[in-house]
């Protein structure tokens, strides 16, 4: 827990700080505060602020890329010859790091002996045995090879932490002490805390923009990967979706179509079990009910919003499936066989319709209530009863919002994981029975890097592209959804 | 009157039809017919929704509560010295604690005056393997040689299935099997008018970890609720603080350029991307890129961090902006700078809002199953982190996660044990949703 402690240090030495600035400026004031530029706190907050944030960040940055680039290193001196055939030199690296975690853990445990673990070979001694013993299991005998990679990796880990513990602890001394030194009358504490502050502010703020980009590079630089080993048209027009585990994915079939057919066909019917329920709901409830019955209702229907998605899925799994086959299954209530097994499009969508109900109803209902009274009343002065009023000027006033909404929802349910995974299938197919079991974009990229960590097959590979394709097509949607109920706002401020 | 009046002038041609306020005419009664309809449309959709709500919490709550019930066979059980040497010097040692344990069960439920005819067979098949956990227990607390012990042993699944009603006669085909056989129905029956068998509270199910197929009954959903915990301080960790900041920043103090319109466009859309896709930068950045562990709470909450900041971004946002502009404009009229009306005048007052935001944008994390099972988070856990801080680094599962771990799992135990996790999980939601909605009645103010 070496960067804990670390961490702990800084802490506790920019909390000092805090304490020296403020004495420090209270004596270069000669006890006399109000001879001071700023008050107290402010000269030991900036003392604190030097001494914590620049350390901290340059540690929290080592953190994240010291690992990377002892990968690099590492990963050079293991030669092709060792990778296994059909394997990749990722799962060797992973092999490495476990061969690494286990002599850390034979020396703690005293196993081994610091010395030992930096120079034993895998020529003369039985590793795998000497680390059986401390509880540490590895799949395979230890190549010499790897044995010098991890031996390596630890050495120039153990190099790593000791720099980033020494470039963090100078940094927060230097910081101290340089802001110390700056400390007296003239000084303005205030305002340079509160640029620093501000710097903080605009910095959190742009973890907004920097999860993008991540979101971003993560999605284009696998997807790129991917399209490498394996064609992009054959991805993009390809009807059948069948990968192969063996030999690392090479024979298989991985086109997109079926997938995006499920997800389409899925959405469809939760849309139709959604929008009319939803928007009737919110007609009712913003134009015909008595403020007791919308106050009662209103948040009920909003609960069906705040389950998470996986009861929606266990449901649809274990008793809304069950229900459609005993009414469309062979023995059920309507004697025909249509549906199979509980798994289908139709559970699926009609569970994702229920969850989407508040979604479209809640929308709605803001939309309708932005619709200026006076319309309806125009409406209703000429004569219009209060239906004909609500189908032939509040609907299309809110038409565009409405519309907006729909979208919203829609993508919602091209998004949507848990509820597929659980209710849909797993079969990708391309068919129009509603009771039969397809599956989706979202579905597919669960089960293709659940439990994998071999992230170079084109198995795994595949599901950055779908993350890609489902990207896209949900922020199309968001876009254009917002644009337009954007756009209806304006119309009517 | 009135009828003849109208009748002869709808049969008299070519005069034009006259209406009346008392009578309606075709035209008006279809216009009402159509407003009743379109009336009882929007009636029919509330009912629907209502529908599905009430369906909802009754499969949660039919299905789910069983998992709080486990059926246990109660026995003051007295082991003598004699008997603890002999099975401790026996080869077969569990067994012949097993045998020990028969006799002794035997002579008990002779006691009552009850025949019942039962051997160490139909006792495994009734409670697993007894003389291992005697053994076990013995040989922890030797002191209690000798004396009295009140055991709970707990039953198998069948027969506790069998208790609840899932399990029964028509179940077991022929001579049954190695599990269960059609006679051991009449010895549960009997054991349970005798008093011996009864159902008690499953506390295991809420303190215990997960378990293999032997054992899908000892099952238990302890560890998830840690993890879950241990994401939320992750989250709650991360999130309030980047959250509120960020807000401040924007509704403050940012002035309208394009960097702050892309600010804003990139957390409306974030706010929109589906979960599955922050899993994916989980998976892509922590994991593969920095190397982080694989199924540790840490990436989890902070992948759930990134998922929650534009909910709490935008909650904040709407309550710094609901602090009306006197408050700033008297703070910085006395002389305060921008920076110390905000932070010492407009956040305070925005704090209830701020906090409520929070608690909502934590239970929607809680609930959250995708980008878990991306970063690994749906392991086999079968124990307790070893320390608080190792918790965090070491892998664990997530209450979501673990029941999605159990649904797929083909037992139908386990599918109660799903039921059951939700229960939890739901129990955990509301109580934070009930927070939130009492934080803001209790401290919202109307300006």
């Amino acid at each position: 827990m070496q960067p804990f402690w670390l961490v702990t240090i800084i802490v506790v030495l920019a909390l000092g700080g805090f304490l020296l600035g403020r004495m420090r400026a209270l004596q270069s004031a000669e006890g006399d505060a109000r001879v001071l530029h700023s008050r107290p706190n402010y000269y030991g907050a900036n003392v604190f602020m030097l001494t914590a944030v620049p350390s901290l960040i340059v540690v929290a940055l080592w953190m994240v890329f010291q690992p990377v680039l002892i990968e690099a290193n590492v990963s050079q001196m293991i030669p092709d010859r060792i990778v296994p055939e059909g394997g990749s030199k990722g799962l060797v690296m992973s092999d490495v790091r476990r061969l690494a975690d286990g002599l850390d853990v034979a020396v703690a445990e005293g196993a081994l002996t610091a010395d030992q673990a930096t120079n034993i070979r895998a020529e003369f001694t039985n590793i795998r045995e000497r680390l059986a013993e401390v509880g540490v299991v590895l799949g395979s005998n230890v190549e010499a090879e790897v044995l010098t990679a991890a031996q390596a990796y630890r050495a120039q880990s153990a190099t790593g932490a000791l720099l980033m513990a020494a470039a963090g602890l100078s940094l927060a001394v230097a910081g101290l002490g340089w802001s110390l030194a700056r400390i007296g009358v003239g000084f303005r504490a205030r305002n340079a805390v509160e640029t620093g502050m501000l710097a903080l502010l605009i910095l959190a703020a742009s973890i907004a923009i920097l999860t993008t980009i991540g979101i971003l590079f993560s999605l284009l630089f696998n997807t790129i990967e991917f399209f490498r080993i394996y064609p992009a048209a054959d991805f993009f027009f390809g009807t059948t979706w069948a990968p192969s585990f063996s030999g690392r994915g090479g024979d298989s079939e991985l086109g997109v179509l079926p997938l995006l057919w499920g997800t389409f066909y899925i959405s469809l019917v939760a849309l139709l079990v959604a929008v009319p329920i939803g928007l009737f709901a919110a007609i009712y409830l913003s134009e015909y009910a008595s403020p007791t019955v919308r106050s009662v209702a209103k948040p009920l229907i909003e609960v069906l919003a705040g389950i998470p998605t996986i009861v929606y899925g266990l449901f649809a799994l274990l008793t809304v499936g069950p229900l459609l086959v005993g009414v469309f299954g062979r023995d059920g209530a309507l004697g025909v066989d249509w549906m199979s097994g509980g798994t289908a499009v139709m559970t699926a969508g009609l569970v994702m319709g229920i969850m989407l109900i508040p979604f479209v109803s809640s929308l709605s209902d803001d939309i309708i209530n932005a619709v200026p009274q006076a319309m309806r009343d125009g409406s209703l002065g000429l004569g219009a009863t209060h239906s004909e009023t609500i189908r032939k000027v509040v609907l299309p006033a809110a038409l565009p919002g409405i519309v907006g909404a729909i979208l919203l929802a829609a993508s919602r349910a091209i998004g949507e994981t848990m509820i597929v995974v659980l209710g849909a299938g797993a079969a990708a197919r391309l068919d129009l029975n509603p009771f039969e079991a397809m599956t989706t974009v979202t579905a597919k990229i669960v089960s293709q890097l659940t439990g994998d960590a071999d992230f170079s097959s084109a198995v795994a590979l595949v599901a950055f592209a779908l993350g890609t394709t489902l990207f896209v097509v949900t922020l199309g949607l968001n876009v254009l959804a917002l644009y337009i109920v954007r756009k209806y706002r304006e119309q009517y401020e | 009157m009135t009828d003849a009046a109208t009748d002869g002038l709808a049969a008299a041609p070519g005069k034009k039809k006259r209406s009346s306020l008392l009578e309606l005419d075709a035209r008006t009664k279809r216009r009402n017919a159509a407003e009743a309809r379109f009336k009882a449309y929007g009636i029919i959709a509330i009912t629907a929704g209502l529908c599905f709500l009430v369906g909802l919490v009754w499969a949660i709550l039919s299905n789910g509560l069983p998992a709080f019930q486990q059926a246990v066979v109660k026995l003051d059980y007295t082991m003598t010295q004699e008997q603890f040497d002999e099975a401790e010097a026996a080869v077969l040692k569990t067994a012949v604690y097993t045998d020990q344990f028969v006799a002794y069960f035997s002579d008990r439920v002779r006691e009552q005056g009850i025949e019942a005819e039962f051997d160490a067979d139909t006792i495994e098949r009734l409670l697993g393997k007894v003389g291992g956990t005697i053994r076990a227990f013995y040989r922890e607390n030797p002191d209690h040689i000798g004396q009295p012990v009140a055991f709970e042993l707990s039953a198998a699944s069948r027969v506790d299935r069998y208790l609840k009603g899932t399990f029964d006669r028509g179940d077991v085909s022929g001579e049954g099997n190695r599990f269960f056989v059609p006679s051991d129905f009449d010895l549960v029956d009997t054991l349970q008018e005798a008093g011996f068998i009864a159902q008690v509270f499953n506390w295991n199910f809420i303190t215990g970890v997960d378990s293999g197929v032997d054992n899908a009954g000892g099952a238990g959903i302890g560890a998830s609720v840690l993890g879950s915990f241990l994401m939320m301080i992750v989250v709650l960790l991360l999130a309030l603080p980047i959250g509120v900041a960020a807000s401040i920043y924007l509704e403050e103090f940012a002035p309208k350029n394009w960097f702050t319109d892309f600010i804003e466009v990139n957390i409306s859309n974030l706010a929109a991307v589906p979960s599955i896709v922050f899993g994916i930068l989980g998976l892509a950045v922590f994991i593969q890129f920095a190397g982080m562990p694989q199924s540790a709470p840490l990436v989890g909450g902070l992948v759930l961090t990134l998922m929650t900041l534009p909910t709490i971004i935008i909650s904040t946002r709407a309550s710094l902006k609901s602090v009306p502009p006197s408050i700033r404009d008297a703070a910085l009229g006395v002389g305060a700078s921008k920076m110390q009306a905000v932070f010492h005048h407009v956040l305070p007052l925005a704090a209830p809002g701020i906090l409520t935001g929070t608690i909502i944008g934590l239970a929607q994390a809680l609930g959250e199953t995708a980008p878990l099972l991306l970063i690994g988070m749906v392991g086999f856990i079968a124990r307790y982190p070893d320390s608080f801080l190792g918790g965090f680094e070491g892998p664990n599962s997530a209450m979501p996660a673990q029941i999605y771990n159990w649904a797929s799992r083909s037992d139908v135990v386990f599918t109660e044990k799903a039921w059951g996790g939700i229960i939890i999980l739901l129990i955990f939601l509301v109580s934070m949703n009930l927070i939130a909605i009492l934080l803001r009645r209790r401290f919202e103010r109307r300006w």
